[in-house]
């Protein structure tokens, strides 16, 4: 698969290899295989239940995979709960946003890695002046940063949630639909943050039901149906006519590398 | 009541900002605080002018009453400290009188069959060891069942009320349903008393260490978001909040000395200490009673852990959401088994309190107490839902159930009406918490 797409001279930061998982009986990802190249942005697109989240998780730490193999910089790894992904500079921004409503900004932010001070104590004003600066960057206007998250509005809860993931040197970042509460100008800087990580050499899975975004931001594109993938494409040998029909058929078109869920 | 008064101004929220709504926001005063403590004194001068009206004597603000109430809510107060955090991560813990019973038992058994022979009858080892065993059985039974609820994933409902039922026939079981007693005398100190009380210099003392301590804290704080560059609060709110700090210390501390030991025993220790009495009696303040100080200090400690600490902030993002929690790579588990195991401590340490106190060691020991320790959390605001809740609104809340009992009995009220007075409270305290988060939203 990597064959036709990888970027010349480097080797993938991540590759996920015949992943599998179930619950219950349903194959939420049925032997999906995906790679991640150092300052490449990857969409993953496919309907409403396809996996991307389940498969992304599995990167993330968050589930366990019943099969298939982790390779991060070439080498495999053992991935069994979010802390050993953070260990490899995997950081994620959850569909969820996985926020403690309770608590506020800063405390979200380094929620498992705070900051302490010499007795071991909790540094909040450390904290909290970090906190300043990386939404300074996200979201100039924020200023609740007293206040419970669950008081903020649906773009600021996402904000702290992006500010989280790029604040601790991801060196792959998995963004799975992180504007879908964003209004224009906050989606358009998210999309500006994108191309500044990508620059920084951050490898990306972005996922995303908005296909001209992809389109705009990412390298590739990876559709996944029925938790299996239907192909993969760099965004300039296929059209978004071609994609939507990867997405809602499962069809392959000649542009793209076909996976197991491609119609035969 | 005194919770939908202190709400009022919050309802003119569009309105220009009130004096009092500034004075709040300023100071960073929790307005639920006030609440707490306004019904407090509701309930006081409301018993007060009550006794002096019907009955003729006016008995409730008293120093001798409030002396007591203190002491009687100490060890329900130490243990609402660790129901906050339990209800905070979403569990409940029903076993907490029964823990106190058994480990009341061991405690009395050991100190009075067992550890004279180790250490002689009349060791300071004695109490020492008990009190350790006592922290330390609670803490061990805790954490059993906070095994059990986080990594066998049974409900703590199920898992506490199970509990309860085992370690209160447990306690039985230790000593045949009999009571022991006499305990040893240091650790019958635990309980108060006169001869467990500080004293007249030792708590004016304890009073200035404290205002001193509570002004630091203030001062550190400054200085530390002044280092950031973050807004301050003006210096007249500081200097505000500390000497509201400084009065309350100040007015306890008079309290605790204003209570006399009694005539009889007051005369004993002239007679025995060759002093020879004044005219009217030798008066000997009681001051701070060992209890009390014990529950100030579980307050200030678990206040600490819960907000200083990474344990504490753990507590709270599990209450809040503990997927998120998990994802964020804490150990949830763990941290809800601890939790069990501190509440187990604390049980520890309330049945060193309660069996110091009656100075022996019975099978009922701390029968219903759970109920009580979870209705003083969630009178004082912490949310059953999980992820809100404070240490000093807890104790506060068990001030308030003491108060209203104590009130009760003072003036004559029957004990199946007090029951039912304590229930309705908690429910009507629970519907007015809940208006009160609605109207914030
Ligand atoms: N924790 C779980 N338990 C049981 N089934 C699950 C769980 N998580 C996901 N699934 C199932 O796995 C399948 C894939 O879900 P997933 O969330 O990965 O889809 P998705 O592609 O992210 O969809 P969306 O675009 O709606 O976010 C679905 O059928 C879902 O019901
Ligand atoms: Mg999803």
């Amino acid at each position: 698969m990597d064959a036709t797409v990888s970027p010349p001279s480097a080797s993938p930061l991540v590759v996920m290899k015949d992943i599998s998982i179930a619950f219950g009986g349903i194959k939420a990802v049925d032997r999906a295989s995906l790679d991640l190249f150092p300052g490449e942005v990857v969409g993953l697109l496919g309907h409403n239940g396809a996996g991307k989240s389940t498969l992304i998780k599995i990167l993330s730490g968050a589930y366990k995979r019943d099969a298939g193999e982790i390779l991060v910089d070439g080498a495999p790894v053992a991935i069994d709960n979010p802390r050993d992904a953070k260990k490899f500079g995997i950081e994620t921004i959850y569909q969820t946003l996985a926020l403690a409503d309770n608590v506020d900004a800063a405390s979200n932010l380094y929620l498992g890695r705070e900051l302490l001070t010499r007795w071991g104590t909790l540094d909040d004003a450390a904290m909290e002046s970090q906190a300043r600066k990386v939404m300074g960057r996200l979201n100039p206007n924020f200023r609740r940063f007293k206040d419970p998250v669950s008081s903020l509005s649906g773009g600021q809860r996402q904000s702290v949630a992006i500010a989280r993931a790029i604040h601790f040197n991801a060196r792959i970042l998995i963004m799975d639909e992180p504007t879908a509460a964003l209004g224009p100008q906050e989606t358009a800087q998210v999309g500006e943050l994108i191309k500044q990580l990508k620059a920084e050499g951050i490898g990306i899975f972005l996922i995303s039901h908005d296909i001209h975004d992809v389109f705009d931001l990412a390298d590739r594109i990876v559709v996944m149906k029925n938790g299996q993938v239907v192909g993969s494409a760099r965004v300039q040998d296929v059209t978004k006519d071609e994609v939507l029909g990867m997405i809602i058929l499962g069809k392959c078109p000649p542009g793209a590398t076909p996976g197991l869920g491609a119609m035969q | 009541m005194s919770v939908a008064t202190s709400n009022a101004p919050a309802t003119a929220a569009s309105a220009p900002e009130s004096t009092a709504r500034r004075l709040l926001r300023q100071t960073e005063i929790d307005p639920r605080m006030i609440g707490m403590i306004f019904a407090l004194m509701l309930i006081w001068v409301g018993f007060d002018v009550y006794g002096g009206i019907v009955n003729g004597f006016a008995a409730f603000l008293t120093p001798r009453n409030l002396f007591n109430i203190f002491v009687q809510t100490a060890s329900v107060a130490v243990m609402t400290t660790g129901m906050v955090l339990v209800i905070v991560t979403r569990q409940i813990d029903l076993s907490v009188g029964s823990i106190l019973g058994f480990t009341g038992m061991v405690v009395g058994v050991t100190q009075v069959y067992w550890l004279p022979h180790i250490f002689g009858v009349d060791s300071p080892m004695i109490w020492i060891t008990a009190v350790v065993l006592a922290i330390a059985f609670g803490a061990l039974i805790g954490g059993f069942q906070g095994w059990i609820i986080a990594y066998l994933g049974v409900p703590s409902f199920i898992v506490t009320l199970g509990g309860q039922l085992v370690w209160r026939g447990a306690a039985w079981w230790v000593a045949r349903g009999e009571t022991i007693a006499p305990l040893d005398d240091r650790f019958s100190l635990i309980g108060g008393g006169s001869a467990g009380s500080i004293g007249f210099w030792a708590s004016w003392g304890l009073c200035v260490v404290g205002i001193i301590a509570f002004a630091a804290a203030i001062l550190a704080g400054r200085g530390r978001r002044q280092r950031f560059g973050f807004p301050l609060r003006p210096v007249w709110a500081e200097v505000f909040v500390g000497c509201l700090g400084a009065a309350a210390l100040i007015w306890l501390t008079w309290i605790f000395n204003a209570y006399n030991w009694p005539t009889m025993i007051a005369k004993h220790y002239a007679e025995t200490h060759h002093i020879t009495e004044p005219p009217g009696g030798l008066k000997i303040p009681y001051g701070y009673a060992i209890p009390v100080l014990m529950a100030f200090a579980t307050g200030l400690a678990m206040t600490f852990l819960a907000k200083r600490t990474r344990f504490g902030r753990y507590i709270y993002a599990i209450g809040g959401n503990p997927e998120a929690a998990a994802l964020a790579g804490v150990n949830t588990k763990r941290i809800v088994m601890l939790v069990f195991a501190l509440m187990g401590a604390l049980a520890g340490i309330s049945a060193c309190i309660d069996s110091a106190r009656l100075d022996s060691a019975t099978n009922a020991l701390g029968q219903f107490d759970e109920l009580y320790v979870i209705a003083a959390a969630v009178i004082g605001g912490t949310s059953l839902a999980g992820g809100v809740g404070s240490i000093y609104g807890a104790m506060l809340g068990a001030l308030v159930m003491q108060s209203l009992q104590s009130g009760m009995v003072l003036i004559g009220v029957d004990s199946a009406v007090q029951q039912m007075v304590v229930g309705l409270v908690l429910v009507v305290a629970v519907y007015l918490d809940t208006i009160y988060r609605q109207k914030v939203k």
